[in-house]
């Protein structure tokens, strides 16, 4: 193993530009498809953006729960590796992830996860570069202290509207 | 068929029939009209041009369209723009605001929504690749802005879910809607989205209202559409972000600083309905706002890193859980100076309150401030208005807000729109109409946006600005010299992209080449494109009716105020130059190719491809 990746992510300080969707989708599919990104910016209320994509969980439950084992992880950095060939389009890891991240592709049907740009991750680098730094590279990479698991957009938008709006927070999403 | 951008098909649907169906246009009509602004003036005339001056812009003989155009979520900051007859004008006003309804919908595969007819009971309209659905909205009929956003976000991602449950999570549909205020037809109400984002200009918040359409919403698997040179494409994409992302000062302060330097530097801010165009009230700077209220610094909408708007929080105090953005410029202005109000706090309640009830925080501000103005000078008394109305008091703003959404005593006469209102208070009072109608700040029945002409210090509007504007008193539109803005705001509306996200001229339209693929450069927007919306719409405010047509020249003029003398400030006793306007209308109507009278010449019309116009314009001359 190179190094495992660590993207940390900070949703409080997402503009919700969009751009990292369209840097991905142009890097993996050739052309600007929001809903085809692995990065993902969900908005369950205005001004609550909550960027989401695959977080490496330690025990993997995705690659766990494939029954074709259709998934991997990669040996350098530690992203979940989607054999397209062999997925069944079954929702196995969808269903298996604490956060629902993988999806099924709106083109191929196939399950759809992060792969970490080969170790260079295009949505960290245009986020870097418009100064927001919502998401970034942790250097020093993963500790057991502080490893990520993923959790549902919306549940992230629900503690997020508290801490920003306060008492308002918890009446904004239905 | 070669890709321009386009998705290629219009979602066209007929409330009354209950019908729904796409639409094509030829590819002339694309490449001539664009999208947004001009497009929409085109379907217009299609549909309900040789009938203009009798249709009623808030009866079912109206059309409401909402309009991308090739450049939408490719180039940075994508929007909708919103046309039809306005109700306030009777001409068209290309209205945009930013949302992600915009590419939702393109990358559902539609560039736009053309609704016709009106629906027996309250609907809202659904877009997927599948197609439009007609889905009811007796549920979401009354509910403020906050409640429809929320409900809708809900109920259309479950749907969403139920109809595919094994594809996993599906981002939030995008979605324009109206408030209480568009409901009940309040003439200059918006077309709302995320909450604190209008399309304000023109009212087309009625005219969905007229329609008991609630809302437009669309979700979109598919790619945003195919270009003409995608690796162009990409590279100036590159190229535009970086000159974006350049912009310190913007990205830093948005507009929002503007409430007090705008007042105190140049001296052209609406402070009691324009009554002043100073003040120094330091209390009301920048610094105020972010500090206390701005709980996100960069706030965008798809692909863009300009990040003008902040989000805004009142967490203590009389107004606790007000949310809304920066304010931005105009709503720190018309929401706080022109009500003589210069506490952030109530600045930002009063802001997200108009919003919420899909009033214009604009328009529909200045009608409030007007209404201030007659209380003041005695013409509206406490017994008309139901309670006191003194500057400065958010209370009693915060209720003629609320009466004027729900039509309620003088919030009936009020929603008719300043003008309006000005007509039928001359008429209750027994007093002549321009009594009344030299308070009221307009022109063309469009409230004018918060940029004042009299110091002649303001970065957007001079002289004829507004005078001449065929979207009249629309800030984003102003008009500078029947050239430049051609290729500026009249082009940014077309395109449908946001006026902040502009970059160098050059830039802007190399992408716009490799997006379509049409030979179109600054110069033939400035000769061609652009003077061939400009005249189509002038056209539209020509023929105007049903209620009001304006008279040329006589009503191409700024309101009565902006030639009072500055009463307090650095540019006390300056006001705009009579004779200056005068002569400028001209030579912005020979540079448009109209007579002296601002009526669009023959010669004109043929070399635009405007011939459809000489019969009703030959009527005029």
């Amino acid at each position: 193993m190179v190094k495992p990746l660590w993207i940390a992510r900070d949703p409080s300080a997402c503009s919700g530009c969009r751009r990292c969707e369209l840097a991905c989708s142009m890097h993996h599919e050739g052309w600007m498809w929001p809903e085809a990104s692995r990065i993902r910016v969900f908005m369950p209320f205005p001004g609550l953006e909550v960027p989401h994509l695959c977080s490496q969980c330690q025990d993997y439950p995705c690659v766990e729960a494939c029954p074709v084992e259709a998934l991997s992880t990669d040996p350098d950095y530690g992203a979940v590796i989607v054999d397209r060939e062999k997925c069944t389009s079954c929702g196995a890891c969808i269903r298996a992830c604490p956060g629902t991240v993988p999806y099924l592709h709106p083109g191929d049907d196939k399950a759809t996860i992060c792969d970490l740009c080969g170790g260079e991750p295009e949505c960290v680098e245009v986020c870097t570069e418009a100064g927001y730094n919502a998401l970034t590279i942790v250097n020093e990479g993963p500790s057991v202290h502080r490893k990520l698991y993923s959790r549902n957009p919306v549940d992230t938008a629900r503690d997020l509207a508290v801490n920003m709006f306060g008492e308002k927070g918890e009446e904004v999403i239905e | 068929m070669t890709p321009r951008g386009y998705a290629g098909k219009y979602l066209n649907v007929d409330l009354t029939r209950e019908k729904i169906g796409d639409v094509t246009f030829p590819e002339e009509t694309l490449e001539q009209y664009f999208g947004g602004r001009g497009l929409g003036a085109k379907i217009l005339w299609d549909r309900i041009g040789g009938k203009w001056s009798e249709v009623d812009p808030l009866g079912p003989e109206n059309v409401f369209i909402a309009l991308t155009g090739p450049m939408t979520g490719i180039y940075p900051g994508g929007r909708i723009c919103c046309t039809g007859k306005s109700p306030v004008s009777n001409g068209t006003v290309g209205s945009t605001a930013s949302t992600e309804f915009a590419h939702e919908l393109r990358t559902a595969g539609y560039d736009g929504v053309i609704v016709s007819g009106r629906a027996d009971k309250p609907i809202y309209i659904l877009v997927t690749e599948e197609g439009g659905e007609i889905r009811d909205a007796s549920h979401l009929w009354g509910t403020m802005g906050e409640e429809t956003l929320k409900i809708l976000n809900k109920e259309v991602s479950d749907e969403l879910v139920s109809r595919d449950p094994d594809v996993g999570l599906m981002k939030e549909p995008g979605m324009i809607y109206v408030g209480p205020a568009g409901e009940n037809m309040v003439r200059n109400a918006c077309v709302m989205t995320k909450l604190c984002h209008a399309a304000g200009y023109g009212g087309y918040g009625s005219v969905m209202g007229s329609k008991n359409l609630k809302a437009i919403v669309a979700k979109g698997r598919g790619p945003l559409p195919e270009v003409y040179a995608p690796e162009a494409v990409k590279l100036l994409w590159k190229r535009a972000h970086e000159h974006l992302i350049s912009r310190d000062s913007f990205r830093r302060q948005g507009t929002g600083y503007g409430g007090w330097s705008t007042g105190n530097f140049y001296s052209s801010e609406p402070i009691r309905n324009w009554q002043e165009e100073w003040h120094d009230e330091r209390s009301f700077g920048g610094p105020m706002f972010e500090t206390r209220f701005w709980v996100k610094k960069q706030w965008s909408d798809f692909n863009c890193t300009t990040g003008c708007m902040k989000v805004s929080c009142v967490k203590t105090g009389p107004w606790k859980g007000a949310i809304t953005d920066n304010p931005d410029y105009e709503l720190q202005s018309y929401c706080g100076t022109n009500f003589g109000i210069y506490d952030p706090e109530a600045n930002i309640h009063l802001s997200a309150l108009i919003d919420n009830l899909g009033h214009s925080g604009i328009g529909g501000a200045n009608t409030m401030g007007y209404a201030a103005e007659l209380y003041q000078r005695g013409i509206l008394t406490e017994k008309d208005v139901g309670f006191k109305l003194e500057w400065g008091d958010t209370e009693a703003f915060d209720r003629l807000a609320r009466v004027i959404a729900y039509r309620e005593g003088v919030g009936d006469v009020l929603a008719e729109g300043t003008y309006r209102a000005a007509l039928k208070i001359a008429e209750m009072k027994g007093l002549k109409p321009e009594e009344l109608l030299r308070y009221a700040v307009h022109v063309k029945g469009i409230e004018v946006g918060a940029h004042g002409t009299r110091s002649d210090e303001d970065f957007l509007a001079h002289d004829i600005g507004y005078a001449v504007n065929v979207q009249g008193g629309d800030h984003t539109s102003v008009v500078r010299d029947g050239y430049h803005e051609l290729s500026g705001s009249v082009f940014t509306d077309s395109a449908v992209i946001c006026n902040f996200a502009r970059t160098p001229q050059e830039l802007m339209f190399d992408f716009a080449k490799a997006v379509t693929g049409y030979p179109i450069t600054v110069e033939s927007w400035r000769r061609l494109n652009g003077p061939r919306i400009v005249t189509l719409q002038k056209a539209f405010l020509l023929l105007g009716g049903p209620d009001v047509t304006w008279e040329p020249v006589r009503d191409d003029e700024n309101p009565p105020r902006f030639y009072e003398p500055l009463p307090s400030g650095p540019f006390k006793g300056r006001t705009t130059d009579r004779e200056l306007v005068r002569r400028r209308r001209l030579v912005y109507f020979e540079t448009l190719g109209w007579d002296e009278r601002g009526i669009p010449k023959k010669e004109t019309l043929e070399k635009l491809d405007l011939g459809f116009l000489e019969k009703s314009m030959f009527r005029l001359r």
